[in-house]
């Protein structure tokens, strides 16, 4: 059973990315091979001599050069990427609603019109020349030109991925730090009032959607104090290098990044205490009392180094949640990033844009998601040694 | 719900029961009723986790809770007729009104009250959440099943394929299935439905390869027993207790999941949903403007109902799996 997950997410919430992972690397299970695999008569993995209950398909093999490993995780990100690029394809053009009558249904428009959108977007053709075409715009970097915007996706995503980026990677950052280090003291102290009210506010933070946080914010800080922005990136007319523009950046970005990571440090919070409990018991920190060292020092020099092992994939797969919690941030501040992107192409609605932003987000979510196994493989020894 | 563990749910010889078909071809001992030995059982075993969840005092608040809003959500019709979800009825109510004693919750952009909004949204939301929470498990359970106990090339695709939807976040799935499909109820229950289940299929999946290796299927398997009968009658009941388990847990992620979807304009803008009213209210920008009931009310709707789910699901988690109530 891989799901001693006893904090908020082990059901997945949809908007959150994966919930605790895989079991693999599960901080809450994370025995390596146990005797048991000798039980599994007929197990279906050779890929995973462990114990069939705490492996999974992304567990890596005990043995094993690192250029296999980093070649077969290579193919399943290759792999995602095709299904990712074939869905791309086939959601958009093989389900019942035909983009184009979609189109005009919104908007009245005349047969001959309806016929040249069609030739104008290429619906004419038969299915397997559009695919093939498709195939070519994704390689060229061309995804073809936006409804609404009359420009091509891939200059607005170009446009917009900037301000993505800034806004996650802030949240990112302040949620892992955040989140590992309230994580720790939680589980050190456990049962304790903090360690109690921590976890009943990461439960809290878990059981709203990210938008209503957000608006709740925005009325606050924004409506009632008025203290920050209300929405946007800078305020217009400001160079963003100069002093003046790179503080009122910062100043936009706070209500953002406080929605994002709300949601999101709970759960590295989670994962970070339920890994240090398990470390919690071990023999090698009694060793550690025993020569004399403070609790503070035991934690800090023994016991966290090993706990944050673990720790580390789960977050880094987390990140992709992040990343579908910035459409919906984005939309309620405004953000000009591909979150506020994707939301005006559904408001459209724009398809090709929509494609675009599908395309791109699960392109950035896959790359991390493979940055996560390499630095796995780097930073646990028992995986590393060949 | 019954909360058998898997040991007891599987008839094999890993059951520590006496097994009461065995007993009863014995003629010489005082006949024992098998069915009356199973039946004892289970009401003991029911009897244990009804106590065990009495004990847990939050996860009891939150089945209050969602009696409570299950019980408006049914009775919406009889407690606010529909009629006063028209605007063209509401022409002599304030716009805007804050909660007050005429108000309780306060008017919307439209006149309409919130409190009859939210009792109607009650009824798509929680539907939704529940609809799309069955359609993932089922989803999630076949592939978890197929996942773990196939091998070779099939098991490896299955297994491609959870993987996938493990890695992407479904709500990015999740909107482009619906706004590429009709708009409505359903395509919202499609939506969530198809593209929440990696999770489920993940769990049943290690609980599906751990039963496996255990010695009353390769029993099974001995006598002859084909996939779908490994499947069905050993497998299958295994996982069964903690699928359910799962599913009080994953409702609560559905319905924020249905909320978000609504947010973004993928909702039936024709039903009320508790999304749709805080769509509806950041289209007039009420957080900006001063307008709080229309903000802070459906939010604290999903947020009650969230974390009663989890709280219920929480506590049936801990009677199925008791290596959790340590901690």
């Amino acid at each position: 059973m891989s799901t001693p997950t006893h904090d908020p997410h082990s059901g997945d919430r949809p908007d959150r990315g994966p919930g605790t992972s895989n079991p693999g690397t599960d901080p809450t299970n994370p025995s390596p091979a146990s005797a048991r695999g000798s039980a599994a008569t007929a197990d279906a993995d050779p890929a995973n001599p462990a114990n069939p209950a705490t492996a999974d398909m992304d567990e890596p093999p005990a043995g094993g050069s690192f250029t296999r490993y980093f070649l077969r995780k290579l193919g399943g990100a290759a792999t995602s990427m095709v299904l990712v690029i074939v869905l791309g394809f086939f959601a958009f053009r093989m389900l019942p609603g035909d983009p184009v009558l979609k189109i005009a249904k919104e908007r009245p428009m005349s047969p001959a019109q309806i016929a040249e959108l069609r030739s104008q977007y290429g619906l004419d053709k038969p299915v397997i020349v559009q695919f093939w075409d498709y195939l070519v715009g994704i390689v060229t970097g061309d995804l073809g030109e936006s409804y609404v915007y009359r420009k091509s996706v891939s200059a607005l995503i170009g446009e917009y991925l900037g301000p993505t980026l800034l806004l996650t990677a802030t949240a990112a950052v302040i949620a892992i730090v955040l989140g590992l280090w309230l994580g720790q003291i939680s589980a050190w102290r456990r049962n304790s009032l903090f360690d109690k009210l921590a976890s009943s506010t990461s439960l809290i933070f878990w059981s709203v959607p990210t938008f209503w946080l957000g608006l709740i914010l925005l009325m606050i800080f924004g409506g009632t104090l008025q203290w920050l922005p209300t929405g946007g990136m800078i305020t217009p007319g400001l160079d963003p290098w100069s002093p003046a523009g790179i503080i009122d950046v910062i100043k936009h970005l706070i209500l953002p990044v406080i929605s994002l990571v709300a949601v999101v440090y709970a759960q590295f919070l989670m994962i970070m205490r339920a890994s240090l409990l398990e470390e919690m018991n071990e023999d090698y920190l009694t060793t550690a009392r025993a020569k004399g060292l403070t609790e503070d020092e035991v934690r800090r020099r023994h016991a966290v180094p090993n706990a944050l092992l673990p720790t580390v994939t789960v977050v880094f797969l987390h990140i992709g949640g992040l990343i579908a919690g910035a459409v919906t941030v984005e939309a309620v501040f405004s953000w000009p990033g591909l979150g506020k992107l994707t939301f005006e192409a559904i408001r459209g609605p724009d398809l090709p844009l929509l494609q675009g932003t599908f395309v791109v987000f699960s392109a950035i979510i896959i790359v991390m998601n493979l940055a996560a196994d390499i630095v796995y493989r780097f930073l646990d020894p028992r995986v590393r040694r060949a | 719900m019954s909360a058998n563990t898997p040991a007891e749910a599987a008839p094999g010889p890993s059951s520590n029961e006496p097994n009461p078909r065995g007993s009863e071809t014995r003629g010489s001992t005082p006949a024992i009723d098998g069915a009356k030995l199973v039946r004892e059982r289970r009401l003991n075993n029911a009897k244990k986790n009804w106590a065990l969840f009495r004990s847990d005092v939050p996860a009891l608040i939150g089945a209050v809770v969602l009696l409570f809003f299950i019980v408006i959500a049914i009775a919406a019709p009889l407690i606010a007729p529909a009629s006063m979800l028209d605007v063209t009825k509401q022409l002599d109510v304030p716009r805007y009104a804050p909660p007050s004693l005429d108000h309780p919750l306060g008017t919307d952009d439209l006149g309409r009250e919130l409190w009859v909004r939210i009792l109607w949204g009650a009824r798509v939301s929680i539907l939704v959440g529940v609809a799309a929470t069955v359609m993932s498990m089922i989803i999630g359970t076949i592939m978890g099943l197929a996942a773990g106990h196939f091998t070779g090339l099939f098991g490896g695709i299955i297994m491609r394929i959870v993987d996938f939807f493990i890695v992407l976040p479904s709500l990015l799935l999740a909107i482009v299935l619906s706004s590429v499909l009709e708009r409505g109820v359903f395509t919202i229950v499609v939506a969530i439905g198809l593209t929440s289940w990696a999770s489920t299929a993940r769990i049943v999946r290690s609980q599906t390869l751990s039963v496996e290796s255990r010695l009353y299927i390769e029993r099974a398997r001995i006598l002859g027993a084909g996939h779908s009968h490994i499947l069905f009658r050993h497998l299958l009941p295994a996982v069964m207790p903690l699928v359910l388990a799962n599913t009080t847990l994953t409702v609560g992620g559905a319905i924020i999941a249905e909320s978000t979807l609504s947010f973004l304009g993928l909702g039936d803008t024709s039903k009320e949903s508790w999304g749709t009213i805080l769509k509806n209210s950041m289209d007039v920008s009420a957080a900006t403007s001063g307008y709080w009931w229309y903000v802070l009310t459906p939010g604290v709707a999903i947020l009650l109902v969230v974390l009663a789910f989890t709280m219920v699901g929480r506590a049936f988690e801990a009677i199925i799996n008791p290596a959790l109530r340590s901690r």
